[in-house]
């Protein structure tokens, strides 16, 4: 499984004459039959899985895909507040990898990366290594647990689930909102952005509120939001808790919270100590641990700075990094997430053509949050490749729903489908 | 890597000539795939009942008609056609853009894919 460098050159070299002489690149992958390079993708969530199947479809099957991957299968976060709703259930978000690695051929590894030597171009694995040309970082969030060590063990997040991660902790946290008795206080809280999800928090709110509202309605919602205000769609959820909940939700801007107990259920905020029947507790983000590990972060800076036409990160050579861990001033959503793993997928594809990249990428992100369980609303904009400042920014006509309604709900669920059905088949 | 280097190097000045004929192509795949989250990879939706109705029917834009696709388009980016959201789409695209799409979709093969079976959550997964 080692790459042979010698011969990637060769068919390198090979490969390029043909291409430049048929002046095209599907010519140029179909003469040429073994790989022409190979790409190691470090995660198989939203981005990682897309990335890899776009490589395989782009390249004709011409570049080698491997994937490494620490679960067997992939659980949504988007739609994993409905299971706290009680709408869903999780095995409804839960899918395998057999249909994206037979369809396309991608080489799949189930396994922790415990190293990357962006030198020797060499990824280490608690069973074993990978050599790559080029590799594609794609981790997620890792939690900041420096201010709230009490949360950083497993047994403190069996009591106070971040449930940011859609799986068992999901799982917990809406069977904890079972067992709460009526007139149970839920606190939760919202990190200091940026992270995982802009309305992700927010949405969440409504989906328990739904459930509270139906099934304990003496039942009262405390929120904590580190943020000076809520930070995503904040007219359209504030008149949802208003008209939809009123009386449930207690909502309290500024108010980071600096501790907990873990026994007791209380949480410290600057201001306030407040105790909760079940607590729900969203940590502060970075950039995914193997980021951290391979130097993808600068110092004291959580996030990954990457270049908008290749994804290929600043601090570290042919090593790109998509999804929640980008720097990208943009929304952290699932469907940026597959914007970035095209872009760079294209790019590759290019750049192991030896052809240049596309100078004005242009993708569009569209996200919807529900706030009973049948109605939605969007925010949605086109986002284009800026040549001065080197960003990706926002085109004009972008914008949230003038409300939430059960016609959009039924486009959520289809964007669901379709965005599961495109980035894992 | 020298030689690659070298070999990259020397590619160049025909490479580029490559590009140009390349880069309309790679750069509108890479646009349409964005679309993919509501319409699927390569325009192919998956879609309940077949596209029964007419909602669903309209997130199929493989084999589309190009013009219908242009006339849609350009409508909902004037705000003479009503949109839930792709208003919020069309308005962001430019003329050009929006002519590639009705190009490279028209162009896709129809294969109604069917929604992907969800799973049983495995006891060990992290998280």
């Amino acid at each position: 499984m080692q790459t042979n460098r010698r011969d990637f050159i060769k068919l390198t070299g090979v490969g390029l004459g043909l291409g430049l002489a048929n002046a095209s690149l599907s010519a140029f992958a179909r003469a040429t039959k073994p790989p022409i390079g190979r790409v190691v993708v470090v995660g198989g969530g939203y981005a990682g899985a897309t990335v890899a199947k776009y490589l395989r479809m782009w390249s004709l099957g011409a570049i080698e895909v491997i994937v490494v991957e620490v679960n067997k299968q992939f659980v949504s976060c988007p739609l994993s507040n409905l299971v706290l709703g009680g709408s869903k259930s999780i095995n409804d978000l839960t899918f395998g990898y057999d249909a994206l690695k037979a369809n396309h051929g991608i080489q799949w590894v189930q396994d922790t990366v415990t190293a990357i030597d962006s030198t020797a171009k060499k990824v280490t694995m608690l069973r074993g290594e990978l050599s790559y040309d080029r590799l594609v970082v794609a981790p997620g969030i890792d939690f900041i647990y420096n201010d709230l060590p009490m949360l950083a063990s497993a047994e403190g997040q069996q009591q106070i689930p971040h449930a940011w991660k859609a799986g068992w902790q999901t799982v917990n946290l809406r069977k904890q909102l079972e067992a709460m008795p009526d007139g149970g206080v839920f606190v939760m809280n919202v990190p200091k952005a940026p992270y995982r999800c802009p309305p992700g928090p927010y949405e969440r709110v409504c989906q328990v509120a739904s459930y509270l509202k139906a099934h304990k309605p003496r039942s009262k919602i405390i929120v904590l939001d580190a943020n000076a205000e809520i930070i995503s769609k904040k007219g359209l959820f504030t008149k949802v808790w208003a008209t939809l909940y009123p009386g449930i939700v207690d909502y309290r801007p500024d108010s980071a919270v600096t501790s907990v107990d873990v026994a007791t259920k209380t949480v410290t905020t600057d201001f306030d100590k407040v105790s909760a029947d079940v607590l729900n507790i969203i940590p502060p983000q970075r950039a995914g641990k193997i980021a951290q590990i391979a130097n993808l972060t600068e110092k004291d800076y959580p996030w990954c700075e990457v270049d908008f036409l290749t994804y290929e990160s600043k601090l570290v050579q042919n090593v790109h990094v998509l999804g929640d861990s980008v720097a990208a001033g943009l929304p952290k959503s699932a469907h940026m997430a597959t914007n970035q793993a095209k872009v760079c997928a294209n790019a590759i594809v290019q750049l192991m053509a030896g052809l240049a990249p596309d100078s004005v990428p242009v993708f569009a992100n569209t996200c919807y949050s529900f706030v009973t369980d049948k109605s939605a609303m969007h925010v949605a904009n086109v986002y284009r490749y800026d040549e001065a400042k080197k960003i990706m920014i926002s085109a004009e006509g972008g914008g949230v729903s003038l409300a939430p309604s059960d016609k959009e709900g039924e486009y959520a669920a289809s964007w669901a489908q379709n965005i599961w059905t495109d980035v894992l088949t | 890597m020298m030689g690659l280097a070298t070999l990259l190097i020397t590619s160049v000045a025909s490479a580029t000539e490559v590009f140009v004929l390349s880069a309309s192509p790679s750069h509108m795949r890479a646009l349409a795939a964005s679309c993919a989250a509501c319409h699927g990879t390569l325009g192919n939706a998956v879609v309940p009942n077949g596209g029964g109705n007419g909602v669903d029917k309209a997130k199929l834009l493989a084999g589309i008609d190009k013009t219908d696709f242009l006339t849609k388009m350009l409508a909902f980016k004037s705000g003479e056609r009503e949109a839930t959201v792709m208003h919020r789409h069309a308005r962001g695209l430019n003329t050009q853009e929006i002519e590639g799409l009705a190009t490279y979709f028209s162009a896709q093969t129809p294969r109604q894919p069917s929604a992907l079976p969800s799973q049983v959550l495995n006891k060990n997964h992290a998280n």
